[in-house]
């Protein structure tokens, strides 16, 4: 008799379904395994679905992500990663320039944009409310919130909104635009950022792309092109995630009314329920970001070798019932929520505090604003868009 | 560039267990319980301990000159 070997498993195991979780995740975490997955480019890898497992792989420093930089590493997007950014950078690269920026992102600075954040909310649901219903909150609220707070924060123009959304765009997806335009995306914010470089030497200002200028033109802390794609990163990673998590976010209390009665009942539960739909709402369409060991490392009893590839899935950690009691209900009560959906370790989302600002003044005062607030189509024709690296949703029509 | 005596406090009410700390410099921090300690509460000064400190996205960690109390970092 001989072992049957299962070999690796293609990946994705099937393709994201609105806010779903694939079930195969939930058994190879309650099995104690770690996964061997084929992915659709770069071959095969290791994937870490339970908390412990993926707590390890983003917090130990013997799982590189500098390794990863223009190597054809298993991953779900067609084209490697040629750009040097903060992802995919290790210590002490990675400190360097993140120190540049984190002082801006702590919880106390954040917290002083609140007045801001509130005001922008408040002047957009003023606009929607002025139309009358039916309105969609994607475009109406999801969108310019986050676009107009990085903006004013790093000193992009708002105006060009329209220019940089379209690109970024396409550079977040795999399969929803072809290779030339993911790699065109990714060109134009780079020009455009290189642009806006250009302009904050001659104009500085106080915000953060001049700071950076700065950081560069007087100090030599980060080289040209460090500052370039800085800028990319901060003005991609400071819109997307959050636009998209405030329309999934609103999405799950509008499919599931006694959720949302429950937060209107009581609005001292806010935090607690952002907190808890951040655990349980996979923001990512699928494991991404590999890391490669340096050295030997076992997980889950598995050998991971030196150069093999690992990848997370912080969803499905965020759902381990060894860390979370009924990890698939959403519980605004849990008295102990230490979800991962930011990451762990010096990855961890610098943008954390402002993400946490944006969802809790969002979510909040359009519960508080428009009480009887729901689709304005049959819950199932809520449109999601599709082949792309983050889940979201393409409109969220609503009615009062 | 530095010099001296430090020492390294973590406000455990205030740490979010981001893992920052422990993986920008491991050599002064460690996870412990998913929350971060410093590994000795009083260390030669080290300029990679205000990095780690600088990076805490909550400013948890406090490092002060031992015998002045003087506040290294965080400094605004």
């Amino acid at each position: 008799m001989t072992t049957v070997d299962r070999g690796a498993c293609p990946y994705p195991f099937s393709e994201a379904k609105r806010l779903d979780l694939d079930p195969e995740y939930a058994r190879l975490r309650d099995n104690g395994e770690l996964a061997r997955v084929r992915m659709p480019y770069g071959g095969e890898a290791w994937m870490a679905t339970s908390y412990e497992d993926v707590k390890t792989v983003l917090g130990d420093l013997r799982f590189s992500r500098a390794a990863t930089l223009g190597v054809d590493v298993p991953r779900m997007t067609p084209l490697t990663q040629t750009d040097s950014t903060l992802l995919t950078m290790d210590p002490p690269d990675h400190s360097r320039l993140r120190k540049l920026v984190a002082k801006a992102f702590t919880m106390r600075r954040i917290e002083m944009l609140r007045p801001r954040a509130q005001e922008v909310v408040d002047g957009l649901l003023d606009a929607i409310e002025a139309q009358g219903p039916p309105a969609d909150l994607v475009e109406g609220l999801a969108l310019p919130l986050p676009i107009t707070m990085i903006c004013e924060l790093l000193g992009v123009p708002y105006e060009d909104r329209d220019r940089f959304r379209a690109w970024s765009d396409a550079a977040l997806a795999f399969d929803a635009y072809t290779p030339e335009e993911i790699q065109a995306g990714r060109d134009g914010l780079k020009a455009y950022l290189a642009g806006l470089v250009a302009k904050h030497r001659v104009e500085p200002s106080d915000s953060l792309l001049s700071e950076l200028v700065r950081a560069r033109d007087e100090d030599d802390r980060l080289s040209e092109a460090e500052l370039v794609q800085f800028g990319v990163t901060l003005l991609v990673a400071g819109h997307e995630t959050t636009a998209n998590q405030t329309g999934n976010f609103l999405y799950t209390l509008l499919s599931k009314p006694h959720l949302m009665r429950e937060l209107q009942d009581d609005p001292d539960l806010l935090d607690p329920a952002i907190e808890e739909m951040l655990r349980v709402t996979p923001l990512g369409a699928a494991a991404g970001f590999a890391r490669i060991a340096t050295e030997d490392v076992v997980l889950s009893g598995t050998l991971v070798k030196a150069g093999e590839a690992v990848m997370t899935q912080t969803a499905s950690a965020n759902r381990d019932g060894r860390v979370f009691d009924n990890p698939d209900e959403i519980d605004f009560h849990r008295e102990n929520n230490p979800h991962i959906a930011f990451g762990h370790g010096v990855h961890h989302c610098l943008g954390a505090q402002l993400a946490r600002l944006e969802l809790q003044v969002a979510v909040g005062t359009v519960l508080r604003r428009f009480p009887g607030l729901r689709f304005a189509v049959p819950a199932e024709e809520v449109p999601f868009k599709a082949g792309r690296l983050v889940r979201g949703l393409q409109a969220l029509p609503v009615t009062w | 560039m530095a010099d001296g005596r430090w020492n390294i406090a973590i406000d455990s009410g205030t740490c979010i267990g981001s893992g920052v700390c422990a993986g920008t410099s491991p050599k002064y921090f460690t996870l412990d319980g998913g929350y971060g300690t410093p590994v000795a509460e009083e260390v030669d000064a080290d300029d990679e301990v205000i990095t780690a400190a600088e990076s805490c996205p909550m400013e948890a960690i406090l490092v002060r000159e031992v015998g002045t109390d003087k506040v290294v970092a965080p400094l605004d």
